[in-house]
């Protein structure tokens, strides 16, 4: 379940970062504003028992995913949106950190799929209003149950989405889709009875916990706003990612071949003699293009004014995908160097 | 060993290398956690296929295990615990891409085992360069430095709580998998009941736990605002190290320099 930084692209790593960061920044000063000072400690300390749980041994077989509890409902059930947000990401995050369990780009892509979702969505609409007012101990159980399946499927989906945007996989978005699906309802399924349990338990034995995240007052105000905004970022996102990947994909296969071709005689460079004057040919053609020549290119852009989109479209063929490569690789030496910039004049105005 | 004990020692583990003292170690954490954001960011820009171009990489985990003088077989083993996803979603390329792109003697490689072979890669050094991080940096230090660099502080000190008391939680439900490990006989007992009366205890446990901490933090003077007293000092080793990296990683990213000297041999030996 934990999405991986090989599985994604920089686009997509980088919008679910921005959108992550953006709600933490939004829990943390929800959280702050809350006069509620004793989260503070509980909610680390809880994360850290979600930590502990998910080591007592509940592994389900024969999946590949790793099936440990998610943990984002019981979080938001005991400490409320905001703060089961933050606790949840703090949580993925040692995760990354530590067991390399989802990575630091794709930290973005995860605490989205296993934080947003279960806390934002799955807590607010499902869980709290089958729980209601006056929650019993079967509405309770019921209302853990619908939440933890179907914020674990979003979560799935989640995952199904970006893997796809990420044009990384192979996979079609259907066979996907009809992969990830049934076994997350299955993990679901078992988290669901997982935290119904625990849930109806903490309820029977000290009621007063679970009534004070329910009536935590901000919360149910303010959750409807906030999860249209969630929504209205990941519409971007979506639509970010999706003209990405349509501009980065087509005929991208064409533009792999030279390059795998160009490759092999470099990994065995003794191996295949007769093909290897057609291959040098092919690749010292073909390299120069891809990156030499490309402020050159640039140039002639510039030399005939306003003249991109009519070069791009007589340059079809293979040029859009590598137009996209560079592209990406500029995008990230820009970005790059706007931190780097950001981060010398932090040290100069350090040091005066 | 239970897997819970195992997990404890390799935090534990994790801890004692991020506390030596050699030249990667006393770098400022954000010099570190900003050189290992790009080198993810461009190490995942290359494309699907690539392989050759990814490999000049390999060079920065590898000096960073060097200088910090982390164990090499410890680090890649934990790597290919958590493998697994990656690799059950990349094995569908070869699956459907099966479009030969390569040729080696009888032997045509289609562009999926390419594409597969390039994921794997690219986990590798990801996975690798984060817990060469956090092995040469140290769990506070970063979040000193996510906070440092803008994240929320409550935030940051959110994960420092986590981590503090991930080492007491883990003991005590260790504690508590043994106790029940002891009692229950013919897999009975292991159930989903006794499972979650067990996880019941303990989060009852953990909020009254949370309690004292809170009323401890009020008796020291605690009125919601958090301050670390620590502050990181950024010099020109920092940048150096930032910008010489940076500056590495982009030149690999531009040029192919794995096919580039490939080239250039095959040209000499025409």
């Amino acid at each position: 379940m934990h999405m991986a930084d090989a599985l994604i692209s920089p686009a997509v790593g980088g919008t679910m970062w921005a959108a992550s960061a953006g709600l933490i920044a939004y829990c943390s000063k929800k959280v702050r504003d809350d006069v509620d000072d004793i989260k503070i400690p509980l909610m680390g300390v809880v994360g850290a028992f979600i930590f502990a749980s998910q080591m007592i041994n509940f592994t389900i077989p024969g999946t590949g995913s790793s099936g440990h509890l998610g943990g984002g409902m019981i979080l938001a059930i005991l400490l409320g949106p905001y703060a089961a947000f933050l606790t949840m990401a703090s949580v993925l995050t040692v995760q990354a950190l530590f067991f390399a369990d989802g990575g630091l780009l794709a930290l973005g892509c995860n605490i989205f799929n296993l934080g947003f979702f279960p806390c934002f969505i799955a807590y607010p609409f499902i869980y709290k209003k089958i729980a209601g007012e006056q929650p019993t101990q079967q509405r309770i159980m019921a209302g853990a149950l619908a939440a933890s399946i179907l914020g674990l499927q979003m979560g799935a989906f989640g995952v199904v989405l970006e893997t796809l945007f990420s044009g990384i996989s192979e996979l079609h978005f259907r066979t996907f889709v009809l992969l990830m699906q049934p076994i997350h309802l299955a993990i679901g399924i078992i988290e669901g009875l997982v935290t119904a349990a625990v849930v109806t338990f903490v309820w029977k034995a000290r009621p007063e916990i679970l009534e004070m995240a329910a009536t935590a007052k901000p919360v149910r105000h303010l959750s409807l706003r906030n999860v249209i905004a969630g929504l209205l970022v990941f519409a971007a996102i979506t639509g970010g990612a999706l003209s990405w990947f349509a501009s980065a994909n087509p005929d991208g296969l064409e533009w792999a071949m030279f390059h795998v071709s160009g490759k092999e005689e470099l990994e065995s460079p003794e191996k295949g003699l007769h093909s290897m004057l057609g291959a040098i040919q092919e690749k010292t053609a073909f390299l120069p293009d891809y990156s030499f020549k490309n402020p050159e290119e640039k140039e002639g852009h510039a030399k005939t004014g306003e003249g991109e989109p009519a070069a791009n479209s007589g340059e079809d063929g293979k040029w859009p995908t590598v137009s996209a490569g560079t592209s990406v690789s500029g995008l990230v030496g820009g970005a790059l160097v706007l931190v780097l910039a950001a981060f010398i004049g932090f040290a100069l105005k350090k040091r005066s | 060993m239970s897997r819970i004990q195992t997990a404890f020692l390799d935090l534990g583990l994790m801890d004692t290398l991020s506390g030596k003292d050699t030249p990667v170690h006393r770098l400022d954490p954000r010099a570190k956690l900003l050189t290992t954001l790009i080198f993810i960011i461009t190490v995942v820009s290359f494309g699907k296929y690539e392989i050759s171009a990814i490999i000049p990489f390999f060079i920065f985990p590898a000096v960073m295990m060097s200088l910090g003088e982390l164990p090499f077989y410890y680090l890649f083993r934990k790597i290919l615990i958590v493998i697994p996803f990656a690799f059950m979603i990349g094995i569908f390329n070869p699956l459907i891409d099966r479009e030969i792109l390569m040729r080696i003697g009888l032997f045509s490689i289609s562009g999926g085992w390419i594409s597969f072979c390039s994921i794997m890669v690219k986990f590798i050094l990801t996975a690798g360069s984060v817990l060469v991080l956090i092995a040469c940096t140290g769990f506070n230090s970063v979040c000193m430095a996510l906070e440092k660099m803008g994240a929320p502080r409550i935030f940051a000190v959110q994960l420092l709580f986590l981590y503090r008391y991930i080492f007491v939680l883990i003991v005590e439900a260790s504690r508590m998998a043994n106790a029940r490990a002891l009692r229950s006989f013919d897999g009975k007992g292991k159930g989903m009941k006794v499972f979650g009366y067990l996880l019941g205890h303990l989060l009852l446990r953990t909020i009254d736990r949370a309690q004292r901490i809170y009323l401890a933090m009020l008796c020291r003077g605690f009125d919601g605002e958090i301050r670390v007293n620590r502050h990181l000092e950024a010099g020109m080793r920092e940048v150096i190290f930032t910008v010489a990296w940076s500056a590495f990683f982009i030149a690999m990213r531009v040029y192919n320099i794995p096919l580039i000297a490939g080239s250039f041999i095959t040209e000499l030996i025409l």
